[in-house]
């Protein structure tokens, strides 16, 4: 599904990010990427989506080389592909439906069709009761959960996670592992960057560790490998 | 684009208005105060330009018809002048006619001259293009039984190269002015994107296109351009109005120039300047946008 070639990227200022990146991950997998900071792993996460361009190299998503995708096409990637952020990324302006249903009004589907992905997405992370609230007026679990429902509204064969329990304590964060589980488990390819030890080490999965824009180990079934 | 999508779009350009008032209000004033001046100013450069133009059409060539030429000979001088190229038209003046003009300026005396009358027949001609008299003329000259060509040599060129040079004064004015209006609102309108960057992170996110995107803000754009050009075009209508009915009817007397009619004239300014406002505005909401989209 994704395939990564002798990926470089070296970022403007000097900084190279990538260092000859050479991975493949499979539809349904679920990976972990885990690295200390700056080591090149929001890079490595940003390329998969096209926000950042490799600057040599091939990265393959379901035969589209994304390193020499136009920029008129990203749109369209895009689309298969579903981003959860560390700080939910919410439009404070709309409440929770409108904030899942946005995904949708920006590829021009229908209202009905609409309307019923939306409560079936929401009823998935538990928020139907709240589909009327801003994202204000709920805790950082369910502002994730919002957007986690958000990114695999229009069912995507891939979730890219940067961080999503970044920002939530210890028992949140688990039930948004239970939601990522549980996306996998109907077929969803997912990409985690996390820094969570704990979770890494409990819910077993594949575990590439990025270095100096090297990846410097890929265990299935892994742990998270560095001392605290 | 579906029906749907661009009912989407209209309803979400009008939201953003009224929810963004004082900015709002800080780019139609910049609009407003824009077009206001552009509009005065294309209202006095036409009006300038009609009396350029009545100047210039005033501007003849006298041809002066040799003693000796004979009624055929005129009337082939008629003819050669008519087909000279550049020539409008030509109308001929015999001395009786000459000398009645000359009794009419200087008084009955030289009605003396009626007896035995020392002037020349004359042709009056103009040129197709006032500014090519000169050249025009020189050939007039080169025919047979011209005894002399005046166009008021010296003294038009001083006309055409002043009339001129008001001309192109005035036009770049209008372009400075232009230019200042859209740089004060794509910056304007910068500031409300700003305000929705994130807005448009996640859409470029979830896959939004880029038209997608830009068309709620073009729209907006337009908007502001025609809230801005309500003022201006209310001011200088009432403004001419006043100026036609009460000013104009003077200078006509005075029979220095006549201005342009109310009827088409002014409401092809007030056309131009909600053109100007709509393009002002698209035009720097496109330009504002264009820097956000590369997400």
């Amino acid at each position: 599904m994704i395939e990564m070639v002798n990926v470089y990227k070296k970022y403007p200022n000097g900084i190279v990010a990538a260092n000859g990146i050479d991975v493949e991950i499979k539809q349904g997998e679920f990976v972990y990427v885990v690295g200390p900071s700056g080591a090149g792993k929001s890079t490595f996460i940003k390329m998969m989506y096209r926000e950042e361009r490799p600057t040599s190299g091939d990265i393959l998503i379901n035969g589209v080389n994304l390193a020499t995708l136009k920029n008129s096409k990203v749109p369209y990637l895009r689309r298969q592909i579903g981003v959860v952020f560390q700080d939910f990324k919410l439009l404070p302006r709309l409440n929770v439906y409108e904030n899942v249903a946005f995904a949708l009004e920006v590829i021009e589907e229908t209202p009905k069709v609409i309307r019923k992905k939306v409560m079936d997405v929401l009823e998935l992370v538990g928020l139907k009761h709240k589909a009327r609230m801003f994202p204000t007026e709920l805790s950082g679990g369910e502002q994730q959960r919002v957007s986690i429902a958000r990114s695999i509204v229009n069912t995507p064969k891939l979730v890219i996670a940067d961080e999503p329990t970044g920002n939530l304590d210890p028992d949140t964060s688990w039930e948004i592992m239970n939601i990522f589980e549980e996306i996998n488990s109907r077929g969803t390819t997912i990409i985690m960057a996390t820094h969570n030890r704990e979770i890494v080490n409990t819910l077993r999965h594949r575990v590439i560790a990025v270095e100096g824009g090297l990846i410097t180990r890929d265990v299935y079934g892994g742990d998270y490998g560095y001392e605290s | 684009m579906k029906a749907r999508t661009a009912g989407r779009h209209f309803r979400d350009s009008l939201k953003s208005i009224s929810r963004n008032g004082w900015m709002t209000f800080a780019s139609v004033s910049a609009v407003t105060v824009t077009l206001l001046l552009v509009g005065v100013f294309v209202m006095i450069m036409m009006n300038l330009n009609k009396v350029a133009d009545d100047l210039e059409k005033d501007v003849e060539i006298k041809v002066i018809v040799e003693l000796t030429a004979d009624e055929a000979a005129i009337t082939k001088l008629e003819e050669d002048i008519k087909n000279t190229p550049g020539i409008a038209e030509v109308a001929y003046s015999p001395k009786e006619d000459e000398l009645n003009k000359l009794v009419l300026d200087f008084g009955e005396d030289l009605r003396l001259f009626e007896q035995q009358n020392p002037l020349h027949n004359v042709f009056y001609a103009k040129a197709e293009n006032p500014q090519e008299t000169a050249a025009v003329a020189k050939k007039v000259d080169n025919l047979d039984n011209t005894f002399e060509v005046k166009y008021g040599e010296g003294k038009i060129e001083k006309l055409f190269s002043f009339l001129n040079t008001s001309r192109n004064i005035g036009l770049v004015l209008i372009l400075a002015l232009l230019f200042t209006a859209m740089f004060l609102i794509s910056n304007t309108i910068r500031i409300t994107i700003v305000a929705r960057r994130r807005d448009i992170e996640i859409m470029k996110l979830v896959g939004a296109t880029n038209w997608f995107i830009r068309i709620p803000f073009i729209l907006e754009g337009m908007w502001l351009g025609i809230l801005g050009a309500i003022i201006p075009i209310t001011l200088i209508t009432i403004l001419y109005y006043n100026i036609y009915n009460v000013l104009g009817p003077k200078l006509a007397q005075g029979k220095l120039f006549e201005l342009l009619n109310f009827s088409p004239f002014i409401y092809q300014v007030d056309a131009l300047i909600l053109l100007m406002g709509v393009l002002i505005g698209v035009w720097g909401s496109f330009m504002s946008v264009r820097k956000f989209l590369r997400v």
